[in-house]
């Protein structure tokens, strides 16, 4: 009976996963279409369409999303590429792949506003370099930040995008014969950077394909970023979508539904883009590799990559001590580098308000990690058991919560939530949280857990116990510090999420997200340092423990402490 | 599993290992309780196979013909757990998450319990010169140390047939007859009938049993 229903479990969980994402597109297209009466009347037609033409920021916001998102994509992914080519091996490589968990789990708002804050006209690298550089006295009037370009979007996607997709690529790296490559390279006379572009990144490529799939899809899409980052008039496609479905005015819900069929259809478009120009890349990187080119790129293409991992991992932790001065100033007066006063009177006055918001965040996280993971466990079990590997169009199936944009599907759960008079509360948040979380939870588990040595649970059965003692008292416990390693990411995401905890809340339910991003507009800099600090110490207090606990628990156990 | 089972053979009738229509290896053996039958053959002949027949650890994508009988019954259909039947690696795989005397107690059975159960595992410890050792890291044993511990492991579980799988393998040269006089000695003690996989000819000479020579898989095989 168990095992029957083992079996079936991969196949439950997917269907689980899928069936929102698909009744949300169908709740999204139908209104769009003029097929499902939600908001007033329902005439079939393309009518809405011609409204959303009408709009004066249409084919503007169009392009900024389109721009946005294959440029911080391929600036990310070419940034990972030469990062690795370049410096992969070397000790303080070794210092940097450290960094990369916490960094990946500061969540994107508090990057964001951590970048405004550095970068901004009264941020501190103008303090930095005012008035004795730049003569300044005042903030310069410039545009840095929500620049109609979109460019410092762009960078605050860069920063955020970097650290995930070099894990993806660490991962894939470990999974495939690298090493053996890159010595056969090296030794046919192809310097480092080139041996490892040539002859192993496209095996790493195929491994990470989705995983850029998905940063594409994320940039092109992104609300909370784009609220603080992003220009406002017009803003990004995705940002004017929200603020139409958010509307007290429901007739504009329709102009939302025909905004996010639109949204859906670029995204595509951009992901056939990228599909292409892979081909191109590919044809290029033969050509090279046909005519034996061996020199590396030189001192300064690695002296342009490594400032430009310095700059990453700069603006998150210079991002986030700036965020912390301001949430402890009083005075703080332009071009000084320090705050004029300080103390403790914005910590005292939010905190109450934000406990909360703290409490809220931190218990969905929990429930949907816990979810997520006994999913994930119960998946993985099912595949060693049985011996069923999950095809290529499961794996698409898995990530399809990440691919397809968010503000393409919530809209229609919403939407579906409404007319089955569902009223948005925490448990509909919690459980739309899953959505997201399980996909990265099965991406920091699968690996270990298909790695454990088959053979010591053909010991453990041959020594009497059960499939299932096997689990319990073997794999599971062995397993500990990969399941604590997803159990955080599982807890950053959900941290992070903005777009699900807004739309499916119904705006009533509050977490430090979506508070903290609804601070961008009112611009008071002390509340956003309590709030962005709170929300980043949530979101990176679960790492602690999953660093930490494994080495403490197995502290007597030298065979646990490499895994 | 059945403690004070009477000794009884091995036999193997017929046992046949296919994988998508092709047969990878066809087996009759009969061995008796206290004997040791040790199969050679070059690598990819299905040495390993055979065992993971007779344990019953083929993955499903495997098909199985033929019977296991053991004590007089067909345990072909029954999970491994429930065979009977024990195994020894090259490694010891020692369950690194547990202490020795924990890993012992993983192979002990259920129904000792209590202060008999501790009583168990330190005879058992003091059986194989370790004595004082249960709460220690199997990490920090020696090599011999830890063949040692995997062999009591799988003898507490009271099999009622061994499979070696190139045990001797990973040990030096001088433990490894050391060890053989030990894990040989313990299995005709026990009455146990053996099946040993190996390379090496001293193994089966040390054996003294019969040898099975399995080809090399024929391409031209039904």
């Amino acid at each position: 009976m168990a095992a029957w229903g083992l079996r079936r479990a991969p196949g439950v969980v997917l269907a689980a996963l899928a069936l929102p994402v698909f009744a949300g597109l169908l709740g999204t297209l139908a209104p769009a279409f003029g097929l499902m009466a939600v908001f007033g009347q329902a005439q079939p037609g393309f009518a809405i369409f011609a409204d959303l033409l009408a709009w004066a920021g249409f084919w503007p916001a169009l392009w900024l999303s389109f721009k946005v998102g294959l440029v911080a994509t391929a600036l990310s992914l070419l940034l990972v590429v030469g990062l690795v080519a370049i410096w992969q091996g070397s000790r303080s490589f070794g210092l940097f792949r450290h960094a990369l968990a916490p960094l990946l789990a500061v969540p994107h708002a508090a990057v964001a506003f951590g970048l405004v804050f550095l970068i901004a006209p009264s941020g501190w690298v103008v303090r930095l370099l005012s008035p004795w550089a730049t003569g300044w006295q005042r903030p310069p009037d410039l545009l840095i930040v929500q620049d109609p370009g979109g460019w410092a979007l762009i960078a605050g996607l860069v920063v955020k995008e970097v650290p995930f997709l070099l894990l993806m690529v660490l991962a894939a790296l470990g999974q495939s014969d690298a090493s053996r490559a890159m010595l056969m390279a090296r030794s046919l006379g192809y310097a480092r950077p080139m041996a490892w572009v040539l002859a192993v990144f496209p095996l790493v490529y195929r491994q990470i394909r989705l995983p850029v799939l998905v940063v594409l899809a994320f940039s092109m899409t992104v609300v909370d970023v784009a609220l603080i980052l992003g220009p406002s008039t017009p803003p990004v496609l995705a940002v004017q979508i929200t603020r139409w479905m958010n509307d007290p005015d429901l007739s504009l819900r329709m102009l939302g539904a025909a905004g996010a069929v639109v949204q859906l259809l670029l995204v595509g478009m951009a992901i056939a883009l990228w599909l292409l120009a892979e081909r191109g890349v590919a044809m290029f990187g033969r050509r090279w590799a046909w005519a034996g080119h061996r020199r590396g790129p030189g001192p300064v293409g690695a002296a342009l990559v490594l400032g430009g991992a310095m700059a990453v991992l700069g603006c998150v932790v210079l991002g986030l001590m700036v965020l912390a001065l301001w949430s402890v100033s009083g005075l703080w007066s332009f071009p000084n580098l320090w705050p004029d006063t300080m103390g403790w009177g914005q910590w005292q006055r939010h905190v109450p308000a934000a406990i909360d918001s703290l409490w809220r965040s931190c218990a969905i996280a929990v429930a949907a990690t816990v979810v997520a993971l006994v999913l994930a466990l119960t998946w993985l079990e099912a595949e060693a058991r049985f011996a069923m590997p999950i095809g290529a169009g499961g794996v698409w199936l898995l990530y399809l919560p990440l691919l397809v944009p968010q503000i393409a599907f919530l809209p229609g759960v919403q939407t579906l939530m409404l007319l089955a008079g569902v009223q948005g509360g925490v448990l509909a948040v919690t459980l739309a949280h899953i959505l997201f979380v399980f996909p990265y939870v099965f991406l920091v588990l699968s690996a270990p857990f298909r790695a454990w040595d088959a053979r010591l649970g053909t010991m453990g059965r041959a020594l009497g116990a059960s499939p299932a003692r096997v689990f319990w008292r073997l794999r599971l416990p062995m397993l500990l510090a990969p399941v604590l390693a997803a159990m955080a990411v599982g807890m950053a995401v959900s941290v992070g999420q903005y777009l699900p905890s807004l739309m499916i809340g119904g705006g009533r339910v509050s977490t430090l997200t979506t508070e903290a991003v609804a601070l961008a507009s009112g611009g008071d800099r002390r509340a956003i340092g309590v709030w962005a600090l709170l929300q980043t110490a949530l979101a990176l207090a679960p790492f602690a423990v999953a660093v930490l606990l494994p080495g403490l628990w197995w502290r007597n156990r030298r065979g646990m402490r490499q895994g | 599993m059945a403690q004070n089972a009477q000794p009884a053979p091995l036999v193997l009738n017929g046992l046949e290992v296919a994988l998508q229509g092709r047969v990878l290896l066809r087996q009759s053996l009969q061995v008796q309780p206290g004997q040791i039958v040790s199969v050679m053959g070059p690598s990819g002949a299905g040495k390993s196979t055979l065992l993971a027949a007779i344990v019953g650890a083929l993955g499903p994508e495997f098909r199985l013909r033929g019977q296991v009988m053991l004590g007089g019954k067909d345990v072909s259909a029954l999970p491994t757990e429930a065979r009977g039947i024990g195994m020894l690696f090259q490694d010891p795989l020692l369950f690194p998450h547990l202490s020795v005397a924990q890993n012992l107690a993983f192979g002990l059975a259920r129904q000792v319990r209590g202060a008999a159960r501790h009583r168990a595992i330190e005879a058992a410890l003091a059986d194989i010169g370790l004595a004082g050792f249960g709460p220690r890291d199997p990490a920090t044993l020696s090599g011999g140390q830890k063949a040692r511990v995997a062999l009591m492991r799988t003898l507490l579980a009271a099999p009622r047939a061994l499979l070696l799988d190139e045990p001797f393998s990973a040990l030096d040269a001088d433990l490894r007859g050391q060890m053989r006089d030990v894990v040989f000695g313990r299995a005709r003690q026990a009455h146990l009938p053996v099946v040993m996989v190996t390379h090496d000819p001293q193994d089966a000479a040390a054996a003294g049993g019969p040898v099975v020579h399995l080809g090399a898989p024929s391409a031209a095989a039904p």
